[in-house]
């Protein structure tokens, strides 16, 4: 196979067909810049109209030692001319930017998909790293796929030999060399990748001169090379009408948060540590100082939960973010915040556990701790979100709810919709709910423990307020006065409250929606970020005649008050999940039902195929 | 945006210590210093002319910190080791409340150790006191990080075996820009004291010497008895050379061995040139870490405050910040939303 550049083919010899949806992986060393790539690829494809779903997919450690497997970044986008849900189970196409790349990701390419190749990077050495005994891209082991061999780094020396760049930096441009390939492919708008690499590079010219050269480099090789022979159009999906931004679940979370400090009229205080993946949501936040945002990177987990308590006693919409290790550590002072009945809300954006365990991938392990991990009878009010756009929902939803009914709120998200991407129907400001919050103001007969009747919220009185003076803490207190009380039917009276409490948050749900066929004997269940995966996975299974529903669940506790009775109405049962069985072992307690439990605890987010499969075995 | 209520001092209603003191019994075991402390802090907080409201006190848990419930004011007492963070979140956000901590020394240098560390190095506008009766006395008897090497107690019946920290010490390696300390049996020097560190805008830290009359009785007896306090203890003041014993000793320093000296002047008059000058605004903090390793028998204890140097508090920075910017860029919801490339259908 020749690689040719000089030899001119006529465009108008290659053929354009149409693909309804497609799945691109890029994969390259940490340092190949491969999360640049995929990103700017997917920013391509939304402002063409497609609908995108992403999962960037990359390893802990900063820079893992180049060449080897640990150290493969890697970035996966599904695009299509019709609504989708997931990033895709099988990627279409690989682009792999070198023999590590290669052997991580190509179990995964499927039968008769296009490998990529930088040939460049498949020395001996490299080989030897992954332990190749030959060099695939010669041998037959990769018969099942069309390859690609391009020698990226001789092309983009070639394209920069006047630059006056080092070949280290001239090796740094090889991304949008395959960047402006993949442009080619799939017909995109160059010029606006163009102008962006000019202002992202505008402090450093040549760069963005040898970048700019480079991504012309990709482009024009696709154009004249023999080794690909078609170009691909994705038309734009029929988006309901709107405005759009692509939304990756951190920042939706953000917007989230600042939206309901708005609507509340409450300064907003984050107080936070860094920790992956939650990290973007304290940065994210940090920008928003102009909304009454007050970020505060506390020395530790504990120190910002408790600084969190200390806020909402003050009178702020107080918020603290996290992953499982870090709520592991805020148990104490989370439990101390729904002692003292104050709003706050505890994110985690859950990751692959236990302890230290896997912290850039996904999983939903968390819900237990969540819902128990406390001394005493403590449980809280767990909600979760569904997809990316969805945290910004379940993030406003989390605050409103923390306000209204004077409690701590844990949101839980997840690694896989905190970092993937998705198109999200910009809301209307201006048509947001509000988010009543009243002071307490009268000292005549004012008992700090005094319920509203209908919510079981204590008032909130804040410090500075005249003639209101008192006392709170940790210490079981009166139903009434909040004094300390150690009088026994006293603490009955007030676990009591404090459940009854949790559970009529429900009185707010709307009733139970179920998708999928309504006569199914067969009912799918999950929560948190696994909806499109099992959306889609039912869809297709219906697609192949199975009878099925699916019920995804938002709220955790309290959950919904018609929950036993859905499931009453279906024969068989089986909960999906990223973790041990947890959802499933609450609903089991909750209703009674015998339902089966499905579980996937690889790092990796559900496949479509698994649902299907799954289905399958009990519908058949 | 919700405005927060904030009252001023009404001049024709002045408090009394009575008003500061809230309905609950106070339950501290008969002859505890805590009982002198609280009584110092009722009576001193009247002359703040700052009402009651806009007052908050922040404990952690120990004896030391069923203090908020004897106060008529707003108060927290929150869990082990926390309250500097706690007091923390609600002072970057209500700067104008005047937020007190009530701490012990298991509270304040063990559990809590790392979060007095911050609080201080951020400086922070609150007022840490820290009640140091050496001792763990709520949880019955616990040697605590205070407590002198080889003391005996239920949880090291063959003596400790750890050395103690030196909360001066301490507070000063985390960059403290005000410690002082006092004794729970002078009420006046208390005052004097919490005087000091109300007008200090940044994070105090307080020691008390305090009295455990159950679990560690005596443990300050040379600092604190009336017949020996002269002998033992110095009492600083700014700007005054460093005399004790009724002006018949003063601290000298030897710059061949760096350390602290006392000089007789009983004996030789004259060596009252080398007394060394009491100086609370050394910015290079070897005067009170002098200070700080000044301790019995061999040196008296020092009393009152050590340093007290102004610089920037953490929570009116980061208000100015916040405030400044709601002013100058107020940017609409709507904008933030749609930042980014965005595009319609239509």
């Amino acid at each position: 196979m020749t690689e040719s550049v000089t030899i001119a083919k006529d465009t108008a010899e290659k053929s354009v067909s149409t693909e309804n949806r497609v799945v691109i992986r890029f994969a390259g060393d940490s340092g190949d810049g491969m999360q640049l790539t995929g990103t700017e690829f997917t920013r391509a494809a939304a402002l063409a109209g497609n609908d995108i779903s992403t999962f960037p997919d990359f390893p802990a450690e900063i820079r893992a030692p180049a060449g080897t497997i640990g150290g493969v970044s890697g970035f996966q986008l599904h695009f299509a001319s019709e609504a989708i849900y997931t990033p895709g189970d099988t990627p279409d196409v690989l682009v792999a930017m070198n023999p590590a790349a290669l052997k991580k990701n190509i179990a995964d390419l499927r039968k008769g998909g296009v490998v990529i190749a930088n040939s460049s990077a498949f020395t001996a050495n490299n080989l030897k790293k992954v332990k190749y005994e030959e060099n695939p891209l010669d041998d037959d082991s990769l018969d099942d796929y069309r390859v690609v061999p391009i020698d990226m780094t001789a092309q983009v020396e070639r394209a920069l030999k006047d630059s006056g760049l080092s070949t280290k930096e001239m090796g740094r441009c090889k991304n949008f060399y395959a960047l402006g390939l993949m442009y080619w492919m799939y017909n995109r708008d160059k010029a606006r990748q163009e102008e962006w690499i000019r202002q992202k590079f505008a402090k450093k010219p040549a760069i963005a001169d040898a970048n700019i050269k480079a991504f012309n480099a990709g482009y024009n090789f696709g154009i004249t090379t023999e080794l690909i022979g078609e170009t691909y159009e994705v038309a734009p999906v029929k988006m309901a009408p709107g405005r759009y931004r692509n939304i990756m679940g951190n920042q939706a979370t953000v917007l989230g948060f600042v939206a309901a400090a708005q609507q509340s009229g409450l300064p907003l205080f984050y107080g936070s540590y860094p920790i992956t993946p939650a990290s973007d949501v304290l940065h994210g936040l940090a920008k928003h100082k102009d909304f009454g945002v007050t970020t505060f990177q506390a020395e530790d987990e504990i120190a910002a939960m408790a600084a969190t308590v200390g806020a909402a006693y003050g009178g702020s919409l107080a918020i603290t973010g996290t992953s499982g290790p870090g709520l592991a550590l805020k148990g104490e002072a989370l439990g101390l915040g729904a002692m003292m009945e104050l709003p706050m809300v505890v994110l985690n954006v859950q990751r692959g556990g236990p302890s230290t365990g896997l912290p850039t991938k996904t999983e939903q392990s968390d819900l237990l701790q969540a819902l128990y991990g406390r001394n005493g009878d403590s449980s809280l009010p767990v909600l979760a979100a569904a997809s990316p756009g969805d945290c910004f929902h379940a993030a406003f939803e989390a605050c409103r709810v923390a306000v209204k009914y004077m409690t701590p709120v844990i949101l839980l998200t997840d690694g896989y919709v905190a970092n993937g991407a998705e198109p999200w129907k910009i809301p209307d400001a201006s048509a947001l709910p509000a988010i009543d919050v009243k002071f307490g103001t009268d000292p005549n007969d004012y008992m700090p423990y005094r319920r509203d009747e209908e919510t079981l919220a204590r008032q909130w009185v804040v410090p500075g307020t005249p003639g209101m003076q008192h006392r709170v803490g940790g210490l079981e207190k009166d139903a009434l006065t909040g004094d300390v009380s150690y009088d026994p039917q006293n603490h009955q009276d007030m676990t009591d409250n404090r459940r009854l409490k949790t559970e009529g948050i429900a009185n707010d749900f709307p009733a139970t929606t179920v998708e999928g066929d309504e006569d199914a004997d067969l009912l799918m269940i999950s929560w948190g970020g696994t909806y499109g995966s099992m959306k889609v996975g039912v869809l297709r299974a219906r697609e192949q005649g199975m009878k099925v529903a699916h019920l995804h669940l938002r709220w955790i506790n309290p959950l919904p008050k018609d929950t036993i009775d859905v499931l009453k109405r279906y024969k068989h049962h089986v909960c999906c999940e990223l973790n041990n069985g947890q959802l499933t072992q609450v609903l089991r307690a909750h209703s009674l039902v015998d339902i089966q439990s499905y579980t996937k605890v690889e790092g990796k987010p559900l496949l479509v195929q698994e649902i299907v499969d799954l289905a399958q075995k009990y519908v058949g | 945006m919700l405005d927060f209520p904030i009252t001023t001092f009404d001049a024709e209603k002045p408090l009394t210590k009575k008003d500061f003191a809230s309905a609950s019994e106070v339950r501290w075991c008969p002859g505890c210093g805590d009982y002198a402390i609280l009584a110092t802090l009722q009576r001193f907080l009247p002359e703040l002319k700052v009402p009651r409201e806009n007052l908050v006190m922040v404990s952690g848990i120990g004896c030391a910190a069923r203090f908020p419930y004897y106060m008529e004011t707003y108060g927290m007492h929150t869990v082990h080791g926390r309250a500097p963070a706690v007091a923390t979140g609600l002072k970057v956000m209500r700067p104008e409340l005047e937020v007190w901590v009530i701490s012990g020394d298991g509270d304040s240098l063990s559990i809590g150790g790392n979060h007095t560390l911050h609080a201080i190095r951020r400086n922070v506008n609150i007022k840490i006191m820290l009640f140091n009766n050496e001792i763990y006395g709520l949880t019955k008897g616990q040697y605590s990080p205070a407590s002198e090497k080889g003391k005996i107690t239920k949880s090291s019946p063959f003596g400790s075996i750890d050395e103690p920290v030196n909360p001066a010490a301490f507070a000063l390696g985390s960059g403290s820009a005000f410690f002082a300390r006092t004794v729970d049996v002078n009420p006046k020097h208390m005052m004097d004291v919490f005087r000091r560190a109300h007008a200090h805008q940044g994070a105090c830290y307080i020691e008390i010497l305090q009295n455990c009359v159950v679990f560690n009785d005596g443990a300050h007896e040379a600092a604190s008895n009336k017949k020996t306090r002269a002998q033992n203890t110095i009492e600083l003041q700014h700007g005054e050379p460093m005399l004790f014993d009724n002006g018949n000793k003063g601290i000298g320093f030897d710059a061949n061995t760096r350390r602290p000296i006392i000089l007789d002047l009983e004996k030789d008059p004259s060596l009252k040139e080398q007394v060394v000058v009491h100086d609370e605004k050394d910015e290079t903090g070897s005067h009170a870490w002098m200070l700080a390793h000044m301790t019995l028998p061999e040196f008296p204890v020092p009393v009152g405050v050590f340093k007290a140097i102004e610089s920037p508090a953490y929570d009116a920075e980061l208000v100015d910040t916040t405030k400044s910017l709601t002013s100058k860029t107020k940017k609409d919801l709507q904008a933030i939303f749609e930042a980014g490339d965005v595009w319609d259908v239509d």
